[in-house]
């Protein structure tokens, strides 16, 4: 009766399937239709609720030495403003530090998702998500320019870089228009989505592998049963490249937060 | 050449699977080499002076971001296609 009740269950489904594109396809959790809670959307918020809550608590009692998650609190703000923006942008782009912050946390607690057990799904692998902050990027630093040169001045510096000769502007000034209003909010964001799903799909299909080859262990007849041996690098694969996700997460959050500075520094200050 | 045509004119089955390895793979190539030659230039300049190596790597980490947006477009593309 149990071992039935563990062979309905419990035996992988025949034939294997390697995983692909189906497993971002999410389903509704409450409400139906395009606007629905599904789970992209749930950890979405929840990972906002968590950096939100995790900055007010930790800083809430600050002390001069700092403990515990006010530790952490310390460390991430400190990350973005010594080895983000004092590098790319100087003491000038220090009023950015709280949105610059505010996305490093918020990106990479979306990216951390993806190996949590029990979550185990990257939000930010779901378009929506990193084509929404490109296109605020995008919004922020043309404002900027535009504030801080005024439209046209701001418009020649970026098409019409000085200290080139005249005649290259002919080939110089397509390719800017192209690469500063086109390509970079889509490079921005698709590298962002990109490597997420690539990583959940790593995942995936190692987890999935680890099953497969593992059910033989117990279904397997004779020495078919050795096949299951497989599923111990399988595992152990899947273990390293969790560990490796751990790196591509803060890996991506640091890079699109510097990119954000990148660009928001270069259409403050135009080169000279 | 005609027998490489031959050959892809014999083969059966989900072409499709073929084409998206093909385009994620020849995607993959210049990047990678470009990528080799920066990360390796980057620790040559860091060896050389490792003062400047905070810098060097924050840079190191902007160029690669701009190269592999390269293959990463590749990998999009084998899905979509």
């Amino acid at each position: 009766m149990l071992h039935a009740l563990l062979a309905s269950t419990v035996v992988p489904p025949d034939p294997f399937h390697a995983p692909g594109t189906e497993i971002f396809i999410t389903h509704c959790w409450v409400g139906s239709g395009e606007w629905c809670m599904n789970r992209a959307m749930f950890w979405m918020v929840m990972s906002a609720v968590i950096v939100i809550g995790f900055f007010v608590l930790a800083t809430r009692k600050s002390k001069l030495v700092p403990t515990g998650m006010q530790n952490l609190a310390e460390v991430t703000v400190d990350f973005v403003r010594n080895s983000v923006i004092m590098e790319v942008m100087g003491k000038g782009g220090l009023t950015f530090l709280p949105l610059l912050t505010a996305m490093f946390s918020f990106i990479f607690v979306n990216n951390i998702f993806g190996i949590i057990p029990g979550i185990s799904f990257p939000t930010t692998s779901r378009m929506a998500i990193p084509i929404f902050l490109a296109l605020m990027v995008y919004v922020i630093f043309n404002f900027m320019g535009v504030k801080s040169q005024g439209g046209l001045t701001y418009l020649k510096s970026v098409l019409f870089p000085p200290g080139v000769p005249w005649p290259i502007y002919f080939l110089v000034t397509p390719i800017e228009l192209v690469s500063v209003f086109i390509v970079r909010p889509l490079t921005l964001s698709v590298r962002l989505f990109a490597n997420m799903v690539a990583g959940h799909l790593i995942l995936t299909i190692f987890a999935v592998g680890t099953y497969y080859l593992g059910a033989h262990f117990f279904f397997a007849e004779g020495a078919n049963k050795l096949v299951g041996l497989f599923s111990i690098p399988a595992f152990a694969m899947l273990l390293f490249m969790m560990a490796f996700e751990l790196l591509v997460a803060f890996l991506q959050a640091y890079i699109f937060t510097i990119l954000t500075a990148v660009y928001i520094g270069g259409a403050m200050h135009p080169e000279h | 050449m005609s027998h490489m045509l031959a050959l892809l004119a014999a083969v059966e089955g989900d072409v499709g699977a073929i084409g998206k390895g093909l385009v994620y793979g020849l995607a993959a190539i210049g990047p990678g080499i470009g990528i080799g030659f920066l990360v390796g230039k980057s620790v040559e300049a860091m060896a050389r002076q490792p003062e400047a190596a905070g810098q060097v790597r924050t840079t190191m980490f902007l160029g690669i971001a701009f190269v592999e947006a390269l293959a990463l477009f590749g990998f999009v593309l084998s899905f979509i296609i």
